[in-house]
C-alpha cells in the first residue's frame, strides 16, 4: 500500500538524533508490548508479513505521531481480533468472555527455540531464478493496495542484479493470503542518479532486496 | 517529581506516576491475554530478559573483532554471514545475515525504509533513531548528509552504498579496523566496535586513553 510507512526519500522529517546510552526499552510498557507481540505470534495465527501489514494500516496521522511500540500495540490488537484470538469487546472491557482453547501459550523453555525460528523465510523449493547477477532489470511500476516490499522510490527504476539470495517466501502474497509463492530474492543495485536524478553523487547507489515478482528484464 | 527512586526493574520512578495511555492499554491487554491463556507472563519476562541482557551489539562486536584478526574467518563471514556468525555461538537465530565490508573506497549504510528490519541476533533490538522517520526517509536519498550530520563526512572519492533491508535478510556492516590497533587482542578490539559502526553511520575509532 502507498502508505506513510513507505518513507524512503521523503523530506521534512527532521534531523537524525542518536540517543547516547539508549536503553533497550524506554519504559516497562514498551518491553511488555514487545514481549506480548512476540509471544502472541507463537500461536501461528499470523506470519511476520501479516504483522508488518497490521502496523502499516495504522491511520497515517496516528502512525507519524506514534512511538514505535505504540505501532506494535496497534498492530497486535488488530491481529488478535482479525485472527479470532480475542474479541473486540474483550479488548474494550479488559475481561475474557472465554478461555482460549487452542494451541498452548509460549512457555519459558520454548523462548530460545521460538526466537530462532520465527524469522525463517528461506524455502527449500526448487524454483529457477528469472535473473542472474549482472542482469539489467526494471522494478515494476505497481501500486498494490495490500502489503508490498517494493518501496515507491524504486518503482519504474532500472537496476542491476547484484546477488541472487536464493528462494524465499514472497512477503507481498504471504501478508495478504498466506501464499508463500516461493521465488528468488535478489539484491538489486540502483544508481543514486537513477533514483534521485542528476544531482545525486555519481558513484553512490542503493541496494534493494526484491523478488522475481517485483522485476522485469530491462 | 523530587522523589524519583530506582525500582528493581531499573525504570526510574515509573510506578510513581499515573500510567499513560499506552501503558494502561498494554497492562489491560496483558491481563486479558493471560486470563485467556494466550500468553504466559513468565515467558514475557524471559523474552524481555533475552533482549535486555543476552542479545545486543556486544555479539556483533565479537564477530567484527574476530574477522579483523582472522582473515580466513573474514572470508567465510563475507561469503556466508549466518553460518560464520553461528560458529561463534550466536545461535544464528534463523536469521539470514549478509555482512558487507567497508573499505577505504566504499562506505556502507544500512536502513529499513519500510519498517525496522535489523539483525537482532548480533545487534539486539534497534535503537529509536533507526526506526524513526528522519533516518528512514533520509538514508536513501541523502546518505552523505546524514553521515555528515552525525559527524562523519564522506570524501567525494569514496563511494556510498545504502542497503535497504526490504526482506527477511539482514545486513551487518564490517567496519574498517582503525589504525593504531596493531597487536591488540580480539577482546580489546571488540571493546571499541560500536553498534553505530555496524549499522554504518559511524566508523570505529580508538578512544583517547585506550591505547595499549
Amino acid at each position: 500500500m502507498n502508505g506513510v510507512h513507505d518513507m524512503g526519500g521523503m523530506h521534512g522529517m527532521g534531523p537524525v538524533e542518536i540517543e547516547q546510552n539508549e536503553p533497550v526499552f524506554h519504559s516497562k510498557w514498551e518491553a511488555r508490548a514487545f514481549a506480548l507481540t512476540v509471544a502472541a505470534g507463537f500461536h501461528r495465527k499470523w506470519n511476520i508479513d501479516m504483522g508488518r501489514y497490521s502496523r502499516e494500516r495504522m491511520p497515517p496521522v496516528r502512525y507519524l505521531a506514534a512511538s514505535y511500540y505504540e505501532r506494535w500495540l496497534f498492530g497486535l490488537e488488530k491481529l488478535l481480533v482479525e485472527q479470532g484470538l480475542a474479541a473486540a469487546t474483550e479488548l474494550e472491557s479488559g475481561h475474557a468472555k472465554s478461555r482460549w482453547g487452542g494451541t498452548r501459550a509460549l512457555g519459558v523453555s520454548g523462548v530460545a527455540a521460538y526466537l530462532s525460528d520465527r524469522l525463517k523465510a528461506r524455502l527449500a523449493d526448487d524454483v529457477p531464478p528469472k535473473f542472474k547477477p549482472g542482469d539489467h532489470v526494471v522494478a515494476r511500476n505497481i501500486h498494490p493496495v495490500g502489503h508490498t516490499r517494493l518501496p515507491r522510490y524504486a518503482r519504474g527504476r532500472r537496476g542491476l542484479v547484484d546477488r541472487d539470495h536464493g528462494v524465499f517466501t514472497f512477503a507481498d502474497s504471504n501478508a495478504m493470503s498466506r501464499d508463500k509463492k516461493p521465488q528468488h530474492l535478489y539484491g538489486v543495485r540502483f544508481a543514486a542518479r537513477e533514483l534521485w536524478g542528476p544531482d545525486a553523487p555519481e558513484r553512490d547507489s542503493v541496494y534493494v532486496l526484491l523478488w522475481d515478482d517485483h522485476l522485469d528484464a530491462a | 517529581m523530587s522523589d524519583h527512586h530506582q525500582h528493581d526493574d531499573g525504570h526510574v520512578g515509573e510506578h510513581d506516576r499515573p500510567l499513560s495511555g499506552p501503558a494502561l492499554r498494554v497492562k489491560a491487554l496483558e491481563s486479558l491475554l493471560v486470563e485467556k491463556g494466550l500468553v504466559d507472563p513468565a515467558a514475557l519476562d524471559e523474552l524481555i530478559d533475552t533482549f535486555e541482557t543476552k542479545v545486543g551489539p556486544r555479539n556483533g562486536a565479537r564477530v567484527v573483532a574476530h574477522a579483523w584478526v582472522d582473515p580466513v574467518y573474514k572470508r567465510r563471514l563475507l561469503a556466508n554471514g549466518a553460518a560464520a556468525i553461528a560458529e561463534l555461538g550466536f545461535a544464528g537465530r534463523g536469521e539470514e545475515i549478509v555482512v558487507i565490508e567497508n573499505t577505504p573506497k566504499v562506505r556502507n549504510l544500512v536502513v529499513c525504509t519500510l519498517c525496522s528490519c535489523y539483525p537482532w541476533s548480533v545487534l539486539g533490538l534497534p535503537p529509536v533513531w533507526y526506526k524513526s522517520a528522519p533516518y528512514r526517509s533520509r538514508a536513501v536519498i541523502d546518505p552523505r548528509g546524514v553521515l555528515k550530520e552525525l559527524g562523519g563526512e564522506v570524501p567525494d572519492d569514496v563511494e556510498v552504498r545504502v542497503w535497504d533491508s526490504t526482506a527477511e535478510l539482514r545486513y551487518l556492516v564490517l567496519p574498517e579496523r582503525p589504525a593504531g590497533t596493531e597487536g591488540w587482542s580480539e577482546e580489546q578490539l571488540a571493546e571499541i566496535v560500536t553498534r553505530d559502526a555496524m549499522i554504518g553511520v559511524a566508523q570505529v575509532t580508538v578512544p583517547a586513553g585506550s591505547r595499549r
